[in-house]
């Protein structure tokens, strides 16, 4: 008996150990014919790209997998709008741009995966990455490699740590500041309950600003309760304690998923208050088959609303439907506004892809902190050095099923 | 004969061992020729590190038999405590090998305390029931870690489990663990030659453990718990020995991992049951109790995700497809005995294990 | 009065892990596998409503019964491709790690086929919220169905398993599947109708479970799931009444420590309480004592 085990084994074993040499000598292969795998898949663009000389070769990194893939898959799609379209109109700088997009299922572990394969592929600048916690452990990766690199949504303050990172988000603790003043300044309300996801970066991160900020406002904070991914589909408590302590305003610094939730669980039990959210409860509306009276009354500070009526909204707005058959979200915005700011620092910095990825690194440093761009989610964005963006969040109130701007 | 078995373990072994250090020879050729893509150079600290957990698990596993899904939070708790030190001693310490190595021994100690705590109570259990409770000593590492806030200012260290303001830092004040922002800026120690050395450290211990006297005690348990009691075999402390050793080893990883990427958190990717999961299934797919089947089988399903990033969108879909197939044809009973009749190897030997039956 | 409040909140938290676990207690009793992949069916199960009920109109009745019927369908197909050829491996773990890889690729087909976005999921019961003293305290029409639903089924599946020839074959197969064997039982056949039976009803447990949380991913099954397992364990897996009571029981805690203790810690407090009762009953509230054989 113990020699079939052992007979068993040895053959399981030689097996694993065949796949394993397979699997090691096939790596260097696969990673080399990675580049015009994914280029394939992730656009149609790169067809028309390869046949010229040289190309710009911008990456993507973000969850397209996994509980987070919303947010990457609008920043994905977005991006890939934005380049298309640059790609039509003749490319940057003469030059066409090449996109290739990375899945990091939301683990920095694998988010660094993701940025060495984007390495490989020949990558001169790094559009991402979506989430805060991986931005970082990206960041520190592309300060050694001196890449530039433009996060549309990772909005932790330790993201632009390194001089070589800049949001087109805006910060955290910005947003929590901006939240309380709000509320504080017109009055909205002066008991405040907070309901926020204590095991993620973005939501504990506004909120430790929100509440330092709105206690020196005077605001009353009579309930800070908190949720955790593994814990998130009954609000009840949390929506209970706010209405117990009288709270004319429920300040939610979370996703619109969770939000969506607490919304009709506040219908439910009947406890009719002010919502107020910041960026991540847009998109609430894009839920399909949503309940929009629900969401009547919600006020959100965000960038970027779906309905807005300027022209490049919603000819971006109805290219997206078109081609991924739902309304983009402000994820969507900020990746779209990051490409465009890309061309612009690179038409500026007149540069071409031949350059070193230093080089170009370099140029667009000092591009981003002298360019003025006007986009999906501001008007006049500008930059500091420090890798923080300047723009306006818009206050918005949600009126029979629409974003409608305050003022 | 005594001693044919012997030189048998040891022959056994020293293939482990000389595995092992062929592949990281080559792997340091490739490196030093530089025929070794960014992404496979990304890769070789995290193939270290779970290199380890599976070693660490299967001590666990395959040689204890008890079913742990909890390993990913004892790497948790290595990881948080020796990024701890290295950051609080980043200015203090600036010889970055002395430091790393304080690290590493922290974390382990840390991580086998916990283990021996959580050991005592939970070895209790049986089967099933001793997983979940793993399984939750792991969640509850990390809920507490994600909630966890530490400052450091002139008075000394101070502890919150609500918030970043309930800290009362003074001026001065430095925030070293952020709850759900964890640790950021530890100093980047890992590298792969360290990653090397402790994988061998911890070969020498597992294996070395396996062949000891100690080692027979623990597998006699696992294979009749009652008999091996009454044979006055100590159940509970060759049990607690052996979880405390794969706890602290576990740790040991969790150091790496921490000082790998710049940014740790507990996140449910990386320190939920999720990993307790990935972990057991390179030690299930490797051989449960087979040392080297779990290198072995770390290496393979560490890269192969990665490999499959061609596929795009299908490639987490793809991955669990060859992972069902993998254990099919790797556990099932049926194509275990097609996989015997028809291998050359069966075929030679089909007479002589006949006999031997 | 909040404290009833509470209690009822927990109460119908528990009585959605109750229905969830019922299915997971019951593929473990009889088949002794943790079905990891479990809650993902009960994803498939709320979007084949979904898709039914907002794609196509249908009457809210048809499309839970059409979901019954699907879910049954996959369970069936999942056990005869991933789970039967692992029987008798020599490792029960290797059947474990497959479930998984199930659930995976559960997860991720949904993935493909229906997108990232939550869809908002129309709750199946019309029911008016109940009020009691003055509208201190609402019960909602989701809650009153979803215990009378794991009641119902909790009666149902006791009288099978007691009463008729293939519930008396499958307490046969649980007991030693090879002494049933012996007997004329068709152990295949009895382990796949556990997992028609398991799938129909986590079917039923995604419309619960959906109407009361109506937000809807590829990864809506996945915590529930894990957190009914819990339930199950705490019960004392494999008994049927033990899943209802654990879940209610887990419900309660949960939404009590949240309540009273921490919010932020409250997973932490309901797996202490886990632990700390299965080191009191290392069997669960109402599982077997498992007499050790010499």
């Amino acid at each position: 008996m113990k020699k079939l085990l052992s007979a068993v084994l040895a053959t399981a074993l030689i097996v694993s150990m065949l796949s394993g040499c397979a699997g090691a000598s096939a790596d260097t292969a696969a990673t080399q014919s990675n580049a015009s795998d994914t280029s394939a898949v992730s656009s149609d663009s790169s067809d028309q790209a390869s046949t010229g000389a040289a190309t710009f070769k911008i990456g993507g990194i973000g969850p397209i997998t996994g509980g987070a893939a919303v947010y990457g898959l609008a920043v994905m799609n977005a991006a890939q709008i934005a380049i298309d379209e640059i790609n039509a109109a003749g490319g940057i700088n003469g030059y066409q741009v090449e996109y290739n997009f990375q899945d990091d299922e939301l683990d920095n572990e694998k988010s660094v995966n993701a940025y060495n394969t984007l390495k490989d592929w020949g990558m001169q600048i790094l559009m991402g990455t979506v989430t805060s916690g991986c931005c970082v452990a990206v960041a520190s990766e592309t300060a050694k490699d001196n890449m530039f690199q433009i996060t549309p949504s990772g909005s932790a303050v330790d993201c632009i740590a390194n001089p070589n990172v800049f949001q087109v988000c805006f910060t955290d603790p910005n947003q929590g500041i901006a939240a309380a003043d709000y509320i504080a300044d017109n009055g909205v309300a002066s008991k405040v309950a907070v309901i926020y996801d204590s095991s993620d970066v973005y939501s504990s991160g506004i909120y430790a600003k929100f509440a330092e900020e709105a206690t020196a406002k005077g605001l009353e904070i009579v309930s800070a309760e908190a949720f955790t991914a593994d814990n998130k589909t009954d609000f009840s408590v949390q929506l209970q304690k706010a209405q117990e302590n009288g709270a004319e305003l429920v300040f939610l610094p979370i996703y619109y998923t969770e939000a969506s939730l607490i919304l009709s669980q506040a219908d439910k039990m009947g406890y009719a208050t002010k919502f107020f959210g910041c960026d991540g409860l847009d998109g609430i509306l894009g839920v399909e088959n949503f309940d929009a009276s629900l969401a009547e009354g919600v006020m959100l500070l965000t960038p970027f609303a779906a309905d807005a009526t300027d022209d490049a909204t919603k000819a971006f707005v109805a290219e997206y439907n078109k081609r991924f058959g739902e309304n983009p979200n402000q994820f969507a915005a900020d990746a779209y506004d990051a490409v465009y700011t890309i061309k612009a620092i690179l038409e500026a910095g007149n540069v071409d892809p031949s350059m070193s990825v230093s080089d170009i690194c370099e140029k667009c440093k000092s591009g981003m902190t002298s360019v003025s761009i006007d986009g999906l989610t501001g008007l006049g964005m500008t930059w500091s050095a420090d890798g923080a963006v300047n723009k306006a969040p818009k206050a918005m109130e949600i009126k029979g099923g629409e974003y409608k701007l305050i003022q | 004969m005594k001693k044919i078995k012997m030189s048998k373990h040891l022959k056994d072994n020293l293939t482990t061992f000389s595995i092992v250090t062929v592949a990281f020879i080559i792997v340091e050729i490739l490196k030093a020729t530089g025929h070794i893509s960014s992404l496979m150079k990304g890769l070789l600290v995290p193939v270290c590190i779970y290199i380890i957990c599976a070693i660490a698990l299967n001590l666990c596993v395959g040689i204890l038999g008890e079913l742990s899904l909890g390993h990913a939070g004892f790497m948790c708790i290595g990881a948080f405590s020796g990024a701890f030190f290295s950051k609080c001693t980043q200015d203090v310490i600036t010889f970055a090998p002395l430091r790393f190595t304080l690290a590493i021994i922290i974390g382990a100690l840390f991580a086998a305390l916990f283990g021996f705590l959580i050991g005592i109570p939970v070895l209790r259990l049986k089967g099933d029931y001793l997983a979940i409770v793993t399984l939750a000593f792991g969640e509850i590492i990390k809920n507490v870690i994600n909630v966890l806030y530490v400052g450091k200012d002139t008075d000394g260290f101070r502890l919150s489990l609500k918030d970043t303001v309930s800290l009362h830092l003074s001026g001065e004040g430095k925030i070293i663990i952020n709850g759900a922002q964890g640790i950021t800026g530890t100093p980047n120690d890992s590298s792969f030659e360290v990653g090397f050395v402790l994988i061998l450290i911890t070969l020498i211990i597992v294996l070395n453990l396996i062949n000891s006297r100690d080692g027979r005690a623990i597998m006699s348990i696992r294979d009749n718990t009652i008999a091996a009691e009454s044979i006055g075999i100590n159940i509970t402390g060759y049990k607690l020995m052996a979880f405390t050793i794969s706890a602290g080893l576990a740790g040991i990883a969790g150091v790496l991992y921490a000082h790998n990427l710049n940014s740790l958190m507990a996140q449910p990717k990386n320190f939920g049951y999720n990993m307790s999961i990935t972990i057991l299934l390179f030690v299930v797919l490797g051989g449960i109790g087979n040392i080297r089947g779990s290198v072995i089988a770390a290496v393979v399903l560490t890269l192969l995700p990665e490999l499959l990033r061609g596929l795009a969108d299908y490639r987490m879909l793809i991955y669990a497809i060859v992972l069902i197939v993998l254990m099919i044809f790797n556990w099932s009973p049926k194509i275990l005995e097609l996989r015997k009749k028809y291998s050359i190897k069966g075929l030679i030997g089909a007479k002589k294990a006949g006999e031997v039956k | 009065m909040s404290f009833i409040s509470y209690l009822i909140n927990g109460i119908s938290l528990g009585s959605v892990y109750a229905i969830i676990a019922l299915g997971y207690t019951m593929v473990y009793g009889i088949a002794k596998m943790l079905n990891f992949a479990h809650g993902d069916i009960i994803m498939v199960g709320s979007y084949v409503i979904f898709c039914l009920m907002s794609g196509t109109g249908m009457s809210p009745l048809v499309s839970v019964i059409l979901s019954i019927v699907c879910c049954t369908a996959l369970g069936i197909t999942v056990e005869a491709i991933a789970y039967r050829p692992l029987r008798g491996a020599a490792s029960p773990l290797a059947v474990l790690i497959t479930a998984i890889g199930v659930s995976y690729f559960l997860q991720n087909t949904a993935l493909l086929i229906f997108g990232a976005n939550t869809k908002q999921f129309t709750s199946v019961i019309k029911m008016e919220p109940i009020q009691l003293f003055s509208g201190q305290v609402t019960v909602t029409g989701e809650t009153l169905v979803t215990i009378v639903c794991c009641l119902i089924i909790m009666i149902v599946l006791l009288t099978f398993i007691n009463k008729t020839k293939a519930g008396q074959a499958m307490l046969a197969v649980s007991e030693d599947q090879g002494a049933a064997k012996l007997m004329g039982i068709n152990v295949n056949g009895t382990i796949s109708l556990t997992f028609a039976i398991g799938s129909g009803l986590a079917a039923i447990a995604g419309m619960l479970l959906c109407s009361s949380y109506p937000s809807l991913t590829p990864y809506t099954g996945s915590m529930p799931g894990i957190k009914a397992f819990v339930a199950a364990v705490f019960g004392g897996i494999g008994s049927i009444p033990g899943a209802f009571v654990g879940g209610i029981i887990l419900g309660i805690i949960e939404i009590m420590s949240k309540a009273y203790i921490s919010s932020q810690l409250s997973d932490a407090i309901v797996f202490m309480v886990l632990i700390i009762v299965l080191l009191v009953k290392p069997t669960g509230l109402m599982g077997k004592k498992i007499q050790e054989k010499v």
